[in-house]
């Protein structure tokens, strides 16, 4: 199967009336701050911007967008690992924002990360039973030692790891074995809602297609919701039910995957997906759009729309209006853009 | 895959099930075969037996560490040592006398007991404040952590022998703790291993900052553990290694540095030994008796080595990545 041009599998049903997870305004900026002896805060990085967006039920959401431009720290607020600056993240009803941190912590059993990096995201003086024996431990699950480990065995032997090696460490194993590890770990305490950070980025190509496999296979099998994140479109469109396109802490469209993709709307997503490889036979030839110059500092966002620096279309307004809002525009396809009304 | 076989029991034949082995027991086992480490604790083991063991052997040979026989002062060592032979010495005095006839080889032997009690007791109150308000610092920054940082910096920056000092001189030499626990060598430990944490604080502080940082650090996080649990199960057993070799850095140094103590008169007092102030006395007499200097030299010179050795072994041996 070539990536470029992927085979779209049949794709489970989403019922869109079942929102997991919600998010309304949600802000992170770092502050800034400058100043001898006495400091003060001069400015903030705003990495994320004002999110609004529902993930419904076994679906997955991909969050795609350049370097930099808040995808991580997306779903690492979304989490609580970062303090939220304002906005509202609802889990099933409950604003995650305004729970105690005792109740927080009751909640992380629902929701799990799986980070990019396997070398950085396992502690390298644990052994991979701890490893993912450590969240049964945190919360009390499994007392019994003999049935922690058989169950950290059955769930070893679940992410395609020879329980065998349950008292490896890290480095005697491959990255797409540690990746392996790693969602062992997330999906030791059983969780309904798992952000995906960058999973496959670390990984060789032929890893890639196997860990993908095993997120979707997981996914069938538990009835897991995943926001995965990724800056690698043509694997995006291969595991991703509805995709949402970043740029500069803000998402610009968000829609269907297949819609998307095909019918992009937001300049800044025809760039980007013109810039996915294709295969040289491929029959339609693709206009290359070229976006000039870098991505402006999140500290310092343009006066406007957020895209107008580096935007092939913009015009009058795109300098003089505030950002523009998400607008729908078809079902369920959103798109923030002056140039584009429903 | 060809064979829908159970390929798990497949590799259970090849591959032996690796018994459950923590971290400590995996240390054991490579100190086992590492045999410059074993080396150096055996002479370290010898050096503090001998210690421990110096009344015994003072009695054995029938000398004193204290009684002065003026008439018996710079009796060389009865082992070849520059120039001098063994057909001068006295045979109850294995290395010789010092300047007032007491017998060089015990006086040693008791001077280890307390240069090494004090050195290992001082160096074990300094990392356990070091490491403790190192990590928590580094770990919660804040207002804590500058308050710290500012005393570190504060006490680095007053030259420590004069610190040693004005705090020996206010404690030790204090007429009102003369008697109490505050005036003898006690009184040394806990003033080293209380102005001596800050070197370990600052490192221990360093570390954690960059361990804070790791992601497995907001792994365990988002598994909903306590910064306790971080803090004793992902930070410290990433700190073995500056820990155990600060460890026997620290000891070397406070050995020297209650030398330096000891040398200025605000250390251990004579008549009772200790390496340095051994060291420092004799070397009026580095003419007349040239093995006064030398011995305590020697002795801790091997001991320092010896625990920068066993350090760098023990740091190895922690760390699951070296290759067996």
């Amino acid at each position: 199967m070539s990536l470029a041009e992927p085979v779209v599998k049949a794709k489970r049903a989403v019922d869109h009336n079942d929102v997991i997870l919600r998010v309304r305004g949600l802000k992170k900026y770092f502050p800034i701050y400058a100043g001898f002896i006495i400091q003060r805060q001069v400015g903030a990085v705003r990495a994320v911007d004002g999110l609004d967006f529902d993930v419904y039920r076994g679906e997955t959401l991909g969050l795609v967008g350049e370097s930099g431009c808040g995808k991580s720290t997306t779903g690492r607020t979304i989490l609580q690992l970062y303090k939220p600056t304002e906005g509202v993240v609802e889990f099933e009803g409950r604003d995650l924002t305004k729970l105690s941190p005792g109740d927080m912590r009751q909640m992380r059993k629902q929701m799990q990360i799986i980070f990019q990096d396997p070398f950085a995201s396992l502690n390298p003086r644990m052994t991979v039973g701890n490893i993912i024996s450590e969240p049964l431990q945190i919360h009390g699950l499994y007392p019994d030692k003999k049935e922690r480990q058989g169950y950290v065995e059955q769930l070893m032997q679940r992410v395609g790891l020879n329980p065998y090696f349950i008292n490896r460490y890290p480095h005697e194993f491959s990255g797409g074995q540690r990746q392996r590890i790693g969602i062992a770990r997330a999906l030791a305490l059983q969780p309904k809602f798992i952000v995906c950070d960058e999973p496959i980025s670390a990984l060789d190509v032929s890893i890639q297609a196997q860990v993908v496999n095993l997120l979707e296979d997981l996914q069938q099998e538990l009835g897991l919701t995943y926001l995965f994140i990724a800056h690698d479109l043509s694997m995006v469109r291969h595991i991703c039910n509805r995709v949402a396109v970043m740029y500069l802490g803000k998402i610009v469209e968000m829609g269907p995957t297949d819609e998307v993709y095909d019918n992009p709307q937001h300049p800044y997503t025809q760039a980007l997906l013109s810039a996915v490889p294709q295969h040289p036979n491929s029959r339609q030839r693709r206009q290359r759009i070229i976006v000039k110059g870098d991505i402006p500092s999140p500290a310092n966002p343009p006066r406007g729309c957020n895209f107008n620096t580096r935007c092939p279309v913009s015009f009058s307004l795109c300098y003089r209006d505030p950002d523009p809002e998400l607008v729908e525009i078809g079902q369920g396809h959103w798109v923030a853009c002056h140039r584009v009304t429903p | 895959m060809a064979t829908a076989a159970t390929p798990v029991a497949n590799l259970e034949v090849v591959e032996e099930k690796r018994t459950s082995e923590s971290l400590f027991r995996q240390a054991l086992r490579r100190l086992r075969r590492d045999r410059l480490t074993l080396v150096a604790m055996f002479v370290l083991f010898i050096i503090g037996m001998l210690s421990v063991l110096a009344p015994n052997i003072q009695a054995a040979l029938g000398v004193s560490y204290t009684r002065t026989n003026v008439t018996a002062a710079f009796l060389p060592p009865c082992i070849p040592f520059l120039g001098v032979g063994p057909a001068e010495c006295d045979p109850r005095h294995i290395l010789g006398t010092d300047d007032l006839g007491r017998d060089h080889l015990v006086r040693l032997l008791y001077g280890g007991r307390i240069s090494l009690s004090i050195a290992l007791a001082a160096a074990i109150i300094s990392i356990v404040i070091g490491v403790g308000l190192g990590m928590v610092t580094g770990y919660f920054g804040g207002i804590v952590d500058d308050f710290v940082v500012w005393l570190i910096t504060t006490l680095n920056s007053i030259p420590s022998l004069f610190l040693l000092l004005i705090v020996s001189a206010v404690i030790i030499t204090n007429p009102n703790f003369s008697g109490t626990f505050l005036s003898g060598p006690f009184a040394l430990v806990l003033i080293l291993g209380f102005l001596g944490w800050t070197g370990t604080a600052r490192l221990v502080r360093g570390e954690t900052l960059s361990i804070r940082e790791r992601e497995y650090i907001l792994g365990a996080r988002a598994m909903g553990a306590s910064s306790g649990r971080i803090m004793l199960i992902h930070i410290l057993p990433n700190l073995i290694s500056v820990v155990v070799i600060t460890l026997a850095l620290d000891i070397g140094s406070l050995i020297l540095v209650e030398a330096g103590l000891s040398f200025l008169g605000l250390g251990v007092k004579a008549p009772e030994p200790s390496w340095g102030n051994m060291l420092s006395q004799a070397q009026t007499y580095f003419n007349k008796g040239p093995h006064l200097v030398v011995f305590p030299g020697l002795f801790i010179f091997l001991t320092v080595l010896c625990l920068y050795v066993i350090g760098d072994g023990i740091r190895d041996a922690f760390d699951p990545t070296q290759k067996d």
